[in-house]
């Protein structure tokens, strides 16, 4: 009972990375209505952002969130500016292709271009109090991961209350649902797909900044990171933005599970399985009302 | 892919021998040139530009005829590598081998095929990829260890007999997409591609058109994987699983000519010869210079290099009526 309390604890801290990582790529998604396969490449910058900041300025991987975001946002706006901005006008079918295929190009441009500037060897950040955290009845809750599951819903809320409540997140939002009428009613539209995508890296560069102390960091990471968010938007439902949280979490739990108690190596095969078994079951997603 | 809108090719008469006649000179070259110069940097040349051919093709049948993006072609390359390979070392004659790991990769296909084109466009997408990312990472672990060719093989091996397969690698996948797109099938293959809903409508049964398309393409990318196991001295069992195969398939058929049967053949020796040129003289950043090179060909000429050539044709006839 104590094991599988433990590995369940795992699994939704684990989650939470999934589903921010994965609420960047859905808000692209949903908005945008192009699929970035680049989106692991900007977890992976975002990483080495932190690990510069931890590595040369020394400074607490959660401190140093305040120029990870930042840094990954201006990003994104530069890459929206130079690469998607020309996808984003073309029309349905043709808009979506073009997106993988130039998203595809661009990944591996920026993995090649972190290889030769960090050099391919593994990174990770350790912090002091990496070993120490909450036990309870035997089950133990490390502090880096608790602040990481806080930092996650902290995030969520915030960019609820954002979508919601606020001027430019409204506009984010009738975009999404109808970009001609919003542009009738008088939104920049295009600003609205440049605020939207560099949003959308820097929900990924927190994801990334996770990575370092809680994974290890390496060029080729992005790959990875951006299959886990396409399985948990799949799993979410595609224009559900906020439900990539549930989504990641019940991904984050099946996969500890499987690692737990079938193989440690078929741990990525589960989540296949389901990803395949929603698609099939369920193609609308879990967490989309309909 | 509106803008590719040669779908059969068209024999005029005027110009009958010209497509019989360049394929006549381009196989030429093949056979002789580098049984010629005879040193082991041709062969191997030769030996990529035809597996990138094969594999250009194999992934326009989908792609291009069908209409279907698939990002997890490096899945099939990595199946018929792997089942090729396993075979092949464990005493079972290789075109046996080869074949077997053909028909694997094309029965993947087929079981992975059903459920994921259920969804459109991005989501096959997204399901091949994700599909060929879980078999490359559960690869990975499962055969951590390198695989290398036994002495005995070591002892006989020969780079033509390498070149001579892949040669025929590319006629045959080459003749097949020819075969393909003038057969019945393909007015529906097309058709789908073009307009899905139109095709069901008229009776096209859009599932079956599809995993046509695809079968047929996993087998050929599967045969090329097996090559490439037939070649490989020694690599990592993960290596075949690459995204960079799939992405070198797409790139070829994009570079030469999206949904046509010449697009590859001439995206196939353009690609490698470009990509071995950079590799050679910047060996860090040629995967940077070639990604942003695919960008802007996604974007500012959707028909890949045969649309130049269409355009200039174009541009030359008008200049001469005037």
């Amino acid at each position: 009972m104590q094991s599988f309390m433990q590995t369940l604890v795992f699994g939704i801290f684990a989650g939470a990375i999934y589903g921010i990582a994965a609420m960047g790529l859905a808000l692209v998604f949903g908005v945008l209505k192009i699929l970035n396969i680049a989106h692991g490449e900007l977890v992976m910058l975002g990483g080495y952002v932190g690990f510069w900041a931890f590595s040369t300025l020394g400074w607490d991987p959660f401190l140093s969130l305040i120029i990870v975001i930042p840094a990954i946002f201006i990003v994104g706006l530069i890459l929206d500016r130079i690469v998607y901005r020309h996808i984003v006008r073309q029309l349905g079918e043709e808009k979506i292709k073009n997106s993988l295929l130039v998203s595809f190009g661009l990944g591996l441009v920026l993995q090649n271009l972190a290889q030769a500037l960090f050099t391919g060897d593994e990174r990770s950040v350790q912090v002091s109090y990496a070993g120490e955290g909450l036990n309870i009845y035997g089950v133990l809750l490390p502090w880096t991961r608790l602040a990481t599951l806080g930092i996650v819903l902290i995030v969520t809320l915030a960019l609820h209350f954002f979508l919601r409540k606020t001027y430019p997140g409204k506009a984010i939002l009738a975009t999404a649902e109808d970009y001609e009428s919003a542009e009738l009613a008088g939104i920049n539209i295009g600003r609205v797909y440049m605020m939207t995508f560099a949003l959308g890296a820097a929900l990924a560069a927190i994801a990334g900044q996770f990575v370092t102390f809680t994974y290890s960091l390496a060029p080729s990471i992005g790959m990875t990171w951006t299959l886990k968010a396409m399985i948990v938007i799949v799993l979410a439902g595609t224009g559900s933005i906020l439900g990539a949280l549930p989504a990641g979490l019940l991904l984050g739990v099946v996969e500890a599970m499987a690692g737990a108690y079938l193989a440690q190596t078929y741990k990525e095969v589960a989540g296949l399985v389901i990803f395949l078994f929603v698609l099939i079951v369920r193609p609308q997603g879990l967490f989309v009302r309909k | 892919m509106k803008t590719t809108s040669r779908q059969l090719p068209s024999f005029k008469p005027s110009r009958r021998w010209l497509t019989p006649g360049a394929i006549a000179v381009l196989l030429a070259f093949a056979v002789v040139f580098p049984q010629q110069v005879a040193k082991d940097n041709v062969w191997n040349l030769f030996f990529l530009m035809c597996l990138g051919i094969a594999m250009g093709q194999s992934w326009n049948m989908l792609g291009g005829f069908a209409g279907q993006t698939s990002l997890g072609h490096a899945a099939f390359f990595g199946i018929g590598a792997i089942i090729t390979r396993v075979l092949w070392f464990h005493g079972t004659p290789f075109f046996l081998a080869l074949i077997v790991g053909g028909v694997a990769a094309a029965t993947f296909a087929m079981i992975i095929g059903a459920p994921t084109f259920r969804l459109r466009g991005a989501y096959f997408a997204i399901g091949t990829l994700a599909v060929a990312e879980v078999l490359r990472i559960t690869i990975a672990q499962n055969q951590p260890y390198i695989s290398t060719m036994p002495g005995s093989m070591i002892a006989e091996y020969n780079l033509p007999s390498r070149y001579w397969l892949a040669l025929g690698l590319a006629i045959a996948t080459t003749g097949a997409a020819y075969m393909l797109l003038r057969s019945r099938w393909s007015l529906g293959i097309l058709g789908v591609r073009e307009d899905e809903e139109a095709a069901q409508a008229t009776g096209v049964h859009v599932l079956r058109h599809k995993l046509l398309a695809l079968g047929l393409s996993a087998v050929f990318m599967g045969l090329a994987g097996g090559v490439f196991a037939f070649k490989q001295i020694s690599y990592y069992p993960e290596a075949p699983f690459f995204p960079t195969f799939t992405f070198e398939a797409l790139m070829i058929a994009y570079i030469g000519g999206l949904g046509t049967v010449s697009g590859p053949v001439i995206g196939g020796i353009f690609f490698v010869v470009v990509r071995e040129r950079l590799a050679a003289n910047l060996t860090d950043v040629h995967q940077v210079i070639f990604g942003a090179l695919f960008v802007v060909i996604v974007l500012l000429l959707p028909g890949g290099l045969l649309e130049i050539w269409d355009r200039s044709k174009r541009l030359a006839l008008r200049v001469i009526r005037r």
